[in-house]
């Protein structure tokens, strides 16, 4: 892989080989470029000049093509002479090629005092001579055509302001104006070819501006000229809400992003939101870290959530969706670890107060630099100008951790089919940074509770969904965990307490009852108690009637026995008697046989001898 | 590149002489008049001829005509604002007025210089 890209590489210029394009038919087409480029090394490949504009080169795969001219083409104040300028000055300065600014419009002065509110000293890049700016006055009422005539002068202005500063780069700004000045198209057209040629000869990377017109990308049809590259800026107003977008319509001998994409203008320039350049390839920590909450830890397989994964807690208003996020930015604090905090509802001194009120001071993170809030309204721009502001913020603070609270209020900035698109992007843009991101989510009351209106469930490694049940006049927060990708997780509903010592989950009531929260948690809880004291009382009374019943059987075994033994005492005694009686009556019958001499003495001695015995 | 200064201008002493002077006769008004041209192209030969014709025949002896070649001296064309050549700026009396072209348009031109009248 690494051999067959080496070709790319000189493409970018020594800039680092641009791969992540999510298309795969785009990567597709440059592995075959690449092949080609190997087996015919004679073969040519397109230079491109980086503008060093953030998010432009990934679109473009490494800038605008060298020696060429490219035509940025857009309405008014859609940002084309931001682009121009900017293309020359990161020219200027990052990539030691000088720039030419020809200016139609403002005069060299404007320009200066423009730019410099963006931080760019074009004066001071001047006196380097790594920049001219040639201002180009042509005022139809002090002009008049009388006769035949070219633009020799344009021309030779150009060409004497490219010598003089070895330029490698040209912006005209606009070149239109031309046509406003001058009333004979006919020359006009021939000329604009001829100054193209010149351009092409001079070996310049060329940038030419014009306005949109009705049907055509350029109201005087510059494109038609301008044949390699034709960059389209477009500034829509939606539903009130402004968005700049960028397409690229054409780029002649190169691969590009053929989407429209979002561009910022803001303190710092031009940026484009490089939706493309973001795959799914980044890596997965298997590192765990504390959501702040014991027991939700517990829930997460004792550990918490993975770094660099992404958690959405979802739930209607007021279930704590921003203290749960509160706690886990307090224990990030804790690690010392940066977190940055989108609020889109509330202000930051009101959640620091807001949180004061579950215990959690998170003033003095901020005053320790480990935490940043970044409050704006939802409605102050269009999505994607929020998805590049928070690019840029995360890019500045570098953040371990990020909040977005609420992801569900950006769907005020955009339609909602866009909102999943974009927001995917973001989290995508997270989790490839190893950031680990907490996304809150409002859900409609009136809707299913495990219905994200983003969508964007799917796309969540972790979810929480925090829920009020009405029960006995009272409302009761539950916490379930309704999924966590790859780790052992606790299937049961919590319930979900804020105290004045921070948030709290408990086991809830689960018994004959039904499943029961608050109040009716512990009457229930007391009543069951109460029960089985009754129980515990009832056994302990029969085991003391028991105790009892055998203390009086054993009284009656006694006395049987007792009666037993008397009664056989006089058994015996009777048997004696009998056994003397018997004895002396035969003693008696014998003295009385032996004193008549009877002769039946030996019968009546066998008889007797058998009953004594 | 030549300098046609074979008439020295009237001497004018304040603003308000020149005022009242040329409240008099509009006739004496001096012309500063510079013709830029790129290289010696026919049509760049043209322009001269013609301004040089113009001058000869409606400002006699009052006009300075400066031929500058932006092909040899590419600075002067950034100075004096020149995009199209052959361009003629008059220069003085004020309004500045520039003509594009190879000057064949002589109607044209001398109701730029205001000059129509006298014709």
């Amino acid at each position: 892989m690494s051999v067959s890209l080496l070709p790319f590489n000189l493409d970018f210029q020594g800039n680092p080989p641009i791969l992540d394009f999510k298309n795969l038919i785009t990567i597709a087409t440059r592995v075959n470029m690449t092949k080609a480029s190997i087996e015919n090394k004679t073969l040519e490949v397109l230079l491109k000049s980086p503008t060093g504009i953030k998010g432009l080169d990934e679109i473009t795969g490494g800038g605008l093509p060298q020696g060429r001219t490219s035509l940025i083409c857009g309405g008014t104040g859609c940002g084309k002479t931001l682009l121009a300028m900017e293309f020359l000055l990161h020219g200027a300065m990052q990539f030691d090629e000088p720039g030419v600014f020809m200016s139609f419009e403002e005069k060299s002065g404007e320009l200066a005092k423009n730019f410099a509110s963006l931080g760019y000293d074009l004066n001071e890049l001047v006196r380097q001579k790594k920049l001219t700016i040639d201002y180009a006055h042509l005022d139809p009422i002090e002009i008049e055509e009388t006769g035949e005539y070219d633009l020799d002068g344009l021309i030779i202005r150009l060409g004497y302001a490219i010598e003089s500063i070895g330029a490698k780069r040209v912006a005209l700004d606009t070149i239109e104006a031309l046509f406003s000045g001058l009333s004979n198209e006919a020359i006009l057209r021939s000329e604009l070819r001829r100054l193209f040629n010149f351009l092409k000869e001079k070996g310049v990377t060329a940038i030419v501006t014009g306005e949109q017109g009705e049907k055509t990308f350029t109201r005087f049809g510059l494109e038609e000229y301008v044949a390699d590259c034709v960059i389209f800026l477009n500034h829509t107003v939606t539903q009130q809400i402004a968005t700049r977008r960028l397409r690229i319509v054409k780029y002649r001998g190169s691969a590009h992003g053929t989407n429209e994409y979002p561009f910022l203008i803001d303190r710092q320039g031009f940026a484009v939101l490089p939706i493309s350049s973001i795959g799914l390839d980044h890596t997965a920590s298997s590192e765990r870290i504390s959501t702040g909450i014991e027991r939700l830890d517990a829930m997460l397989g004792g550990k918490g959530y993975y770094r660099g994964s992404s958690i959405l807690v979802s739930g209607t208003a007021g279930t704590g969706k921003s203290c749960l996020a509160a706690h886990f930015v307090d224990a990030a604090c804790r690690r010392g670890e940066h977190c940055l905090y989108f609020a889109f509802e509330e202000a930051q001194q009101q959640i620091i107060r807001n949180m004061n009120s579950i215990g959690l001071d998170l003033s003095h993170w901020i005053e320790q630099g480990l935490l940043q809030f970044v409050n704006s309204r939802s409605t102050l721009y269009g999505l994607e100008m929020h998805l590049v502001a928070m690019h840029r913020e995360v890019e500045n603070f570098k953040p371990d951790i990020v909040v977005i609270d609420p992801i569900s209020s950006l769907l005020t900035a955009a339609p909602g089919n866009e909102v999943k698109s974009m927001i995917s992007r973001m989290i995508d843009y997270l989790k490839m940074k190893q950031i680990t991101a907490l996304c809150t989510n409002l859900t409609a009351t009136n809707s299913s509770i495990e219905h994200t209106e983003i969508g964007i469930s799917s796309m969540m490694d972790t979810w929480l969904l925090l829920q009020t049940i009405e029960s006995s006049g009272e409302r009761n927060r539950r916490l379930y965990l309704l999924k966590s990708r790859g780790m052992a997780h606790s299937n049961q509903v919590r319930e979900f307490i804020l105290s004045d010592t921070g948030a709290q989950l408990l086991d809830v009531y689960i018994g004959a009852g039904g499943v029961l929260t608050g109040s009716s948690r512990m009457t229930q809880e007391a009543l069951d108690k109460a029960l089985s004291l009754e129980f515990k009382e009832d056994i302990e009374r029969k085991q003391r009637e028991i105790e009892r019943k055998k203390i009086a059987i054993e009284a009656q075994i006694t006395i049987l026995h007792t009666q037993f033994e008397a009664e056989k005492e006089d058994l015996d005694r009777l048997i004696a008697k009998q056994i003397l009686k018997d004895q002396v009556l035969f003693n008696d019958e014998l003295n009385m046989s032996l004193s008549r001499q009877a002769d039946k003495w030996s019968a009546c001695q066998s008889g007797n001898e058998g009953k004594t015995q | 590149m030549s300098k046609n200064t074979d008439t020295d201008p009237p001497p004018i002493e304040d603003a308000m002489e020149a005022f009242e002077l040329a409240l008099q006769d509009r006739n004496l008004e001096h012309y500063s008049l510079k013709l830029y041209v790129s290289g010696m192209s026919p049509k760049s030969q043209r322009a001269i001829d013609n301004a040089r014709k113009i001058c000869e025949e409606h400002l006699h002896g009052r006009f300075d005509l400066e031929i500058i070649d932006i092909y040899q001296q590419p600075i002067f064309a950034k100075e004096g604002q020149i995009i199209a050549a052959p361009t003629l700026v008059k220069e003085l009396p004020k309004p500045l007025r520039k003509f594009i072209g190879d000057l064949s348009k002589t109607d044209q031109i001398l109701a730029g210089l205001n000059l129509t009248r006298k014709k």
